[in-house]
């Protein structure tokens, strides 16, 4: 079961990554796809828990590299 | 008490990240195909505003951008943040190029009196032209006190108690309103917009005004003679005791 609403909102997320965007929604696809078969509503909400704090990190860190970037142009 | 009506100026540049080049011609840096988003100042001048009227203190939030079509993209940006609703002042891709401080704010103080706005918060400087102008500027064609580098606003009394970064370290003054307000780094941390606000954003109003709608000529008044690369730094010098250092000090002069 995909969850889309996470999904969609991962990738757009997904679109910054440093590494690339095809690398993220590969590794993304990946993730899902391996857990697509469960069935126990608790480990769903588990896995969609996870999914939220991926997102989080994910905001954390454009969020810190930009104020790291910004602080240095500007700053020092 | 009926909150503040914000507007809030958001400007399109070069994304932070993207490596500036210089055109092969010297009139400017390249702009085609490359990545653009709101400037970060901006961003935070919008947060700011949505911040206050998640508190309550501010009742309606108005993004302005002025620029060519693309401008929009950054106005649906401040609307998925939680702008209420956008005016894009719309240009010639040509007429942006030399669009500067002196005509966005005669632009930014017009649409603040016809949307009788009691805030103007606007970014320090926008990372493409690092001007700093165009708060201050805003402000005296407004007649209205200003309160720059603002890295904390608070509501005292009616009034706003703005504290400022300057060089000299952090400054408090209290500034009666309508003011107009600078963001600086410091002030909060931008929300990520979230999908289902990016296609809320889409149904929130936006209209397009040109520049003769608000009276103001955007004909430029200076002209780019050129644009280079900053030179190549030049690589510095190891010494191993103050007395060598000294002595190269005095071979070059400097002492």
């Amino acid at each position: 079961m995909s969850n889309p609403k996470l999904r969609s909102q991962l990738l757009y997320l997904g679109k910054e990554y440093p590494k690339g965007y095809t690398y993220f929604r590969d590794r993304c696809k990946t993730a899902f796809m391996k857990n697509k078969d469960i069935t126990d509503e608790e480990e769903i909400k588990m896995l969609i828990a996870r999914g939220k704090f991926v997102e989080k990190e994910l905001e954390a860190l454009y969020m810190l590299r930009k104020y790291r970037t910004l602080k240095k142009r500007y700053y020092e | 008490m009926s909150g503040f009506r914000i507007l809030v100026g958001c400007k399109r540049v070069i994304d932070y990240a993207v490596k500036v080049r210089v055109k092969p011609d010297k009139t400017g840096v390249v702009t085609e195909g490359v990545k653009h988003s709101m400037n970060p100042f901006d961003e935070i001048a919008v947060e700011e505003a949505v911040r206050m009227k998640e508190k309550k203190l501010a009742s309606e939030i108005i993004a302005v951008s002025c620029g060519p079509q693309q401008c929009q993209e950054t106005l649906r940006t401040a609307l998925a943040m939680g702008v209420d609703r956008a005016i894009h002042v719309i240009t010639e891709p040509k007429e942006y190029e030399s669009m500067q401080p002196i005509h966005v704010s005669k632009i930014l103080s017009k649409i603040a009196t016809e949307e009788k706005a009691d805030l103007v918060i606007v970014g320090k400087q926008a990372i493409d032209d690092d001007c700093n102008q165009t708060g201050q500027m805003t402000a005296s064609l407004l007649d209205w006190p200003q309160a720059t580098f603002a890295s904390k606003i608070e509501k005292s009394n009616g009034d706003l108690s703005v504290m400022r970064e300057i060089d000299g370290g952090l400054e408090t003054i209290k500034v009666k309103v309508p003011a107009v307000l600078t963001s600086d780094l410091r002030l909060n941390e931008p929300r990520y917009a979230t999908l289902p606000n990016i296609m809320k954003a889409k149904k929130k109003p936006l209209v397009t005004k040109k520049p003769s709608d608000y009276g103001v000529d955007i004909t430029p008044r200076q002209e780019i003679v050129s644009v280079e690369d900053p030179p190549v730094r030049q690589a510095g010098q190891k010494v191993e005791s103050v007395e060598e250092l000294v002595t190269k000090l005095k071979e070059a002069g400097l002492v």
